[in-house]
């Protein structure tokens, strides 16, 4: 089949790999008709998630036809299928307390000792997202291997075509438990830092929870327009100063609560995210918290700090006197997928929730290489891809392809 | 006036911040000099003895063990543990493991470097839902001693199941060493084991990444690390 593989920094490439095969009993085996590329597949494109391999294939938003199931697989063949990016099993303590994303037995014990390590317990596993959460081969590809399809994947119906249905993989939910762990109470301002399609799923949340005011943070206009076309305001970061512009705009009380939806590769210029770029080029740190910092230092007193972001290390200046003397609360972690599927598939099913306004470009899996150099280079253009594995190759490729077989 | 509040607070947190450093390089040299003392009435962790360390009270030297929670019913978990001829299935260094009756088992083990060992065991305690501990024949070319324990946990967390070891490392501590660089070292081999024994309990099937990747030497249906 044809993949997309990693093979370093700034090195990805389609190519042709052996099909996946039924492994274990709750396996699946999906025939991939639709795959995004994520924001966080931008951090292993930079080379800053250790636990890569040359030759992975990457991946963990896509949905698909079952082609073939395992004998424990509670799928069946032909069934459309959205499939969550963490991997869980449904059974272990985490699982039942609908905590998916810490599930304690999808990680294989050979990979898992990693994070174990690193962070004290071993982490889920995750669909193409390093040998850290597993070695899975990702979505990216013609076909993928679903292990513990008897719990993750939810079956659609046929009327929702796949750009309505693909997000619940990971962003539609993810930017929904954002705005979620902002516990929103009527009269809220919540601020929202990135306007990725993570962010923008987030104010749409927002809203919908019932937030009072969204304030949008980010530096790409497109981006920004996207963000005020769902009806929050905005602040071009590169035309205020962010903590003053939101102090002044909620009266000198602050926003209720913040969501930070940029994570480890914070932008920007100031003093601290210099420093962190300068640290993190020298391994001092690895993890850019610019937009955390500010986020914790914009925060009203008493308020809530929501982190959807990725971070994977360490980092510097965590300002702790402030999380501390304002009394803040924080929630954060991967997203709880397979809890918002259903109610999500709902809302999107009734109309109450769009999904399609931030695809900017459609591709055939073919041009997957050079889409992940414009997601990386074009931010303000690109603001989601999604792969077709089945979309015809543009003529003049397709030709340059035959020069390269003869 | 503000400003003079200002200033006033701003010499409290200097000296605050001034008396904080001082207590805390303070209690680091008394915490370095406890650490020294080594007297068994000051030995009052509750903690389990295979967690303690080096030359303080419960401390036993070759004591390796590994803990998990297991969302099933004690019972049913000892029954699964109880049939040493299934340990292949979920560890890895072990090629098998042949019941001789009488509560005594052989077992051929992975060893450093590609060779095996081999060595019978015999169970010396049994007691149903609560735990099983058995120890290598004299003869044996690897002396070891093990023991599963089950427990209850509180509401909601399962059984507890710990796995201690209890081993003299054929080269002593340097050969431990090697064995731990090569992934036999049983500490090492004891976590694996059990946190696939949970896979295995848990979910009916140990968690396998193998996939397709561009990397030939590789297939899809092969665990990689």
């Amino acid at each position: 089949m044809r993949a997309l593989t990693w093979h370093g920094r700034h090195d990805v490439r389609v190519e042709t790999v052996p099909d996946p095969e039924i492994v274990n009993p709750h396996d699946a085996i999906l025939r991939v008709t639709s795959t995004a590329i994520c924001g966080s597949d931008l951090h292993l494109y930079d080379g800053y998630i250790p636990g890569m391999r040359a030759g992975d294939v990457l991946g963990h938003e896509f949905m698909g036809e079952v082609v073939e199931v395992g004998p424990q697989s509670t799928l069946t063949k032909g069934q459309r299928v959205v499939v969550p990016f963490p991997i869980a099993c449904g059974e272990c303590f985490f699982c039942k307390k609908q905590q998916f994303s810490c599930c304690d037995n999808t990680n294989p014990v050979e990979t898992s000792e990693a994070t174990e390590f690193q962070y004290g317990y071993p982490m889920a596993g995750v669909f193409g997202y390093s040998h850290l959460t597993g070695g899975y081969a990702g979505g990216q590809a013609e076909y993928v291997r679903v292990p513990f399809s008897n719990v993750g994947p939810i079956v659609v119906p046929d009327h929702l075509e796949d750009d309505k249905v693909l997000f619940l993989s990971d962003i539609l939910p993810t930017g929904w438990m954002a705005a979620e762990n902002c516990e929103i109470e009527p009269g809220d301002t919540v601020a929202v830092w990135g306007c990725g399609p993570v962010g923008l799923f987030a104010i749409q949340s927002a809203l919908i929870m019932g937030a009072h005011r969204v304030i949008a943070i980010d530096h790409y206009k497109s981006r920004l327009a996207l963000a005020k076309q769902l009806g929050a305001e905005i602040l071009d970061y590169r035309e205020v100063d962010v903590r003053e512009a939101l102090a002044e705009m909620t009266g000198g009380i602050g926003p209720d609560a913040v969501i930070d939806a940029v994570g480890l590769e914070a932008h920007g210029i100031s003093i601290d995210n210099i420093m962190d770029q300068v640290k993190s080029m020298t391994f001092m740190v690895t993890d850019r918290i610019h937009a955390f910092r500010e986020a914790v230092l914009s925060v009203r007193k008493g308020g809530r700090v929501s982190v959807p972001g990725v971070y994977g290390g360490f980092a510097d200046k965590f300002p702790v006197g402030a999380f501390m003397e304002k009394g803040l609360t924080m929630k954060t972690g991967q997203t709880h997928v397979h809890r918002y599927l259903k109610p999500l598939l709902e809302q999107i099913e009734q109309g109450k929730v769009d999904t399609t306004f931030l695809i900017s470009h459609h591709a055939p899996l073919e041009q997957a290489a050079e889409m992940y150099k414009n997601w990386h280079d074009n931010q303000d253009q690109f603001t989601k891809i999604v792969l077709k594995t089945q979309m015809a190759t543009p003529k003049q490729e397709q030709e340059e392809k035959q020069h390269e077989l003869a | 006036m503000a400003e003079n509040q200002t200033l006033s607070s701003n010499q409290k947190a200097l000296i605050g911040a001034g008396l904080a450093a001082a207590v805390g390089a303070a209690g680091f040299l008394l915490a370095r000099r406890s650490a020294d003392v080594h007297d068994d009435a000051q030995n009052i962790s509750d903690a389990p003895d295979h967690t303690w360390r080096r030359k303080t009270g419960r401390y036993q030297e070759g004591l390796v063990g590994r803990t998990v929670s297991i969302n099933r019913p004690a019972q049913e978990i000892y029954e699964r543990w109880r049939d040493f001829t299934s340990f292949p299935t979920f560890m890895e260094n072990v090629d098998s493991v042949e019941d001789l009756g009488g509560g005594r088992s052989k077992w051929k083990v992975k060893a450093p470097l590609g060779s095996t060992v081999e060595l019978v065991t015999k169970i010396i305690e049994d007691q149903p839902g609560v735990t099983i501990a058995w120890a290598s024949e004299p003869d044996s070319q690897v002396q070891t001693e093990g023991r599963v324990e089950f427990f209850a946990q509180a509401p909601g967390r399962g059984t507890g199941v710990r796995l201690t070891l209890k081993y003299d490392p054929p080269a002593g501590l340097p050969g431990r060493a090697v064995a731990k660089i090569l992934q036999r070292e049983p500490n090492v081999q004891a976590r694996r084991d059990l946190r696939r024994f949970k896979q295995l309990i848990e979910t009916g099937e140990v968690a396998t990444n193998a996939s397709p990747s561009a990397r030939k030497s590789e297939t899809p249906t092969q665990a990689t690390i």
